[in-house]
């Protein structure tokens, strides 16, 4: 699977909004069609605004916004150009906007699930109407029905549930296939056996005249079964399409420099080498190249994981993810843009993929084991009533479907999808969305954690000192504060938000800031920079005209709940640790703030995600919490992965858990909720495995009758739900992980 | 019994209805954005009409 969707073509118009047309769709009879992505669209507030103001612009057709995908439909009369002026529309009322091509693969989602809806829909009207049959047909064997009503009624309820089944019966029929085909097997293979066999069974009693038919069962275990894969992949798209929009907000056109000299934004993929890119302040370099012009600062943070920024002048190579914190630069491309950095990473995280191979859900392992002895039985039934009773083979193979139909896994097809639900709702409305369907399977088999350090457990710099440093010395570092983007600058700013912004400071990259007041000039900066003898500490110093330098320090601010969570992960047993690409003193003096003993620095996105494979390859599971480009492929690599919402789009899209409050205790939550959730779905499998021991054998016999059935089986299917919903109540560990 | 001929194939007859109306819906997109319609019900017609 590709993780990154190929990025359209962007058309050649000289507008900053101008990569924003590739995405438009040309209509006949000139009109068009686009989708805007707004996030923050929330309530019916925002629909009534945003649909009210475009759809009153002239030759709008349509303006419609769409909440569950974050998306306005736009379709419109005239030019393609207008794109700029809708979005600039949707901006001036307060929200972000981007031009967006949704997903091929959710539309396939979406028409997916709105199958299983049609599907779920024939089974509940033929469930209804055979059942309203059946019971007819079973007080009939109490009282007085005669042969012929009893036939008739079958025959209706053949006429029912035959076409049903094998309408809404395709999605199990399809995956069984496809399992049977690659020669595995999965929790649609008896489903869809049993469906089938049940079906056909009844259907020959139906032409025989026959006493017994089960028609109801096949019918209630589709649409019970049904129910619950549906709402599970509801909630799952809910999941998914959420990290779609905020990564979808991250992905960034580049500013090319036209031979003419005229700006062109366009995807990164259409880069070839030579061509020149603008990069202004605090954007992000979305190519690999070296600078051309321009003396800035780079944050490095997403490729390596490095906490400081450093210079780069002419001639210096920088790569695409990095972040521009200082001048305007402009950079030539040394490969194409499909090449870059990120798609290194991209290459690497598929590699790790293939390597973990397939993961098996735990249901579909225990499938394994159940097929062939559930069918053993069924035959063994037969040869003993051949042989033992004397009976005619025709009445054996009734005895011995009749084991088939009481083992249908019902309570086994129904004990993942309905503890998948409660649990990711839960998980939800703590603010973490499950993405992959074997999320809670693989965190709940966790053995150690290992967090990255830059913007997973830190969030930036604080400056330490602000109690020892004169008021005024303070005020003036974070005027001078107030005109860089450097983190360390930003700490400053931060330490006295304040403080009047001082004019005319001037910022020598990679170095510090200088600023000429009325008597003289101030330097804020490195030793070399305030050229400082020798005696003085390594650092960043404060110096003006008159008077000693001061010295400002700065220690990491870790995310908010860092200490609880790891606290909290240790007292569970689980092994922490912090892997990081940063140097080793800012790691270890991160590690022993937040509470980790073993660490590692300096780790290249390569040794990370090697890291992992080897992990595996030892038989370990590990979690890995990660935010950056460098981070991915060791997420792919682990056997799960979580990250924050402020990662960056290939890391989002890589993990299988997406945390949306701040607060690291979601870590510890998700663990807890994912063992909690995976116990009840082996209690839940355990439960059906005792009811095939009551009920099997009492088919064995051939006491069997379809009241009977229909009785067992809805009453496993209700107390495994019931049993599932015990996750809402159940308490976790760390309860503050739910705020 | 012979109301049964009449009875067995209304009711049959009002479920397929039902279930028609069911397709209709799902094709028509009314169920491509469940929260969007949840909201959608507290927005007054006029204000989007009237400038």
């Amino acid at each position: 699977m590709s993780i990154v969707q190929p990025l359209p073509l962007a058309s050649n118009a000289a507008s900053p909004s101008g990569s924003a047309l590739g995405h438009a769709i040309a209509l006949p009879n000139g009109r068009f069609q686009a989708a805007l992505l707004v996030p923050d669209v929330h309530c019916a507030g925002c629909i009534s605004r945003i649909e009210g103001r475009l759809g009153r612009m002239d030759d709008v057709e349509t303006a419609r916004v769409n909440l569950s995908t974050k998306c306005l439909n736009l379709v419109w009369a005239g030019p393609r150009e207008r794109m700029a002026e809708f979005i600039a529309a949707v901006e001036e009322l307060g929200f972000n906007a981007r031009a967006y091509t949704p997903d091929l693969a959710s539309d396939v989602e979406r028409a997916r699930q709105n199958e299983w809806l049609k599907a779920l829909a024939v089974a509940f009207f033929a469930n209804s109407n055979v059942m309203m049959l059946s019971w007819a047909v079973w007080a009939g064997h109490f009282g007085a029905m005669g042969d012929a009503t009893r036939a008739l009624f079958h025959w209706i309820s053949a006429l029912i549930a035959v076409p049903a089944v094998l309408y809404a019966g395709r999605p199990f029929f399809r995956s069984a296939f496809q399992a049977l085909s690659h020669r595995t097997t999965n929790m649609d293979v008896p489903i869809a056996a049993g469906v089938v066999i049940t079906t056909a069974m009844s259907l020959s009693e139906t032409i025989r005249g026959g006493p017994h038919v089960y028609f109801d069962g096949a019918l209630s275990l589709l649409f019970v079964l049904l129910l619950g894969r549906t709402l599970d992949a509801h909630l799952r798209r809910r999941a998914r399409s959420g990290v779609e929009t905020l990564a979808a907000m991250l992905r960034q056109p580049v500013a090319l420099k036209t031979s003419g000299g005229a700006i062109e934004w366009v995807q990164p993929a259409v880069i070839v080498p030579g061509d020149r890119v603008l990069v202004g302040m605090g954007e992000r370099i979305g190519i690999d190249g070296i600078v051309v012009e321009g003396d800035t600062t780079i944050d490095t943070a997403l490729i390596n994981g490095e906490s400081l920024p450093r210079r780069a002048a002419r001639g210096s190579e920088v790569h695409a993810g990095m972040i521009n914190v200082g001048q305007p630069i402009v950079v030539q491309s040394l490969v194409n843009g499909d090449k870059s950095t990120l798609s290194e990473m991209v290459r690497l995280m598929e590699a790790a993929e293939q390597r973990k191979g397939r993961y098996v859900a735990f249901a579909d392992r225990v499938v394994g084991y159940y097929t062939p002895v559930v069918h053993a039985l069924a035959f063994l039934t037969f040869i003993g009533w051949l042989l033992l009773a004397d009976s005619g083979w025709s009445i054996a193979l009734v005895h011995a479907v009749s084991v088939l139909i009481i083992a249908c896994p019902c309570a086994l097809g129904l004990a993942v999808p309905v503890t998948q639900i409660v649990a990711t709702t839960r998980a939800m409305k703590a603010g973490i969305l499950l993405k992959s369907e074997t999320a809670l399977e693989r965190l709940s088999a966790v053995d150690q954690v290992v967090f990255d350090k830059t913007g997973t457990l830190t969030t930036g710099f604080e400056l330490a000192n602000t109690g020892e440093l004169p008021e005024t010395a303070l005020a003036i570092a974070s005027g001078m504060a107030a005109a860089s983007r450097h983190p360390l600058a930003k700490a400053v700013r931060a330490a006295c938000p304040q403080a009047e912004v001082l004019h005319g400071v001037q910022e020598t990259p990679g170095f510090g800031l200088s600023w000429m007041s009325d008597n003289g000039v101030w330097k804020l900066g490195s030793n070399a920079y305030l050229a400082l003898p020798d005696r003085f500490e390594a650092g960043t110093w404060l110096c003006g005209p008159e008077g000693d330098p001061v010295r400002l320090s700065f220690r990491s601010t870790l995310r908010p709940g860092t200490t609880q969570a790891i606290t909290s992960l240790r007292a569970s047993g689980l092994p922490v640790q912090l892997l990081s690409g940063d140097e080793p003193r800012e790691v270890a003096a991160v590690a022993a703030k937040s509470g980790i003993w073993s660490w590692e620095a300096a780790a290249s996105p390569v040794a990370k995600a090697e890291r992992m494979a080897r992990a595996r390859e030892d038989g370990a599971n590990v979690l890995l919490v990660g935010d950056g480009i460098n981070d991915a492929p060791a997420m792919a690599a682990a056997t799960v992965s979580i990250a924050p919402a402020d990662a960056t789009d290939l890391s989002l899209r890589q993990a299988d858990a997406v945390f949306m409050h701040r607060s690291l205790e979601a870590v510890p939550f998700a663990l807890d909720l994912a063992r909690a959730s995976q116990r009840i779905v082996r209690q839940n499998i355990a439960f059906s495995f005792i009811y095939n021991a009551v009920w099997v054998p009492v088919a064995m016999l051939g006491l069997v009758t379809p009241w009977i059935a229909a009785l067992a089986m809805s009453a496993s299917s209700l107390i495994v739900t019931l049993n599932a919903l015990r996750l809402h109540v159940v308490r976790l560990g760390s309860a503050a992980g739910t705020r | 019994m012979e109301s049964l001929l009449l009875l067995v194939p209304v009711a049959l007859g009002l479920g397929l209805l039902g279930l028609a109306a069911f397709f209709w819906a799902v094709r028509s997109g009314q169920y491509n954005d469940l929260k969007g319609a949840s909201e959608r019900i507290l927005i007054d017609d006029e204000e989007t009409k009237t400038p």
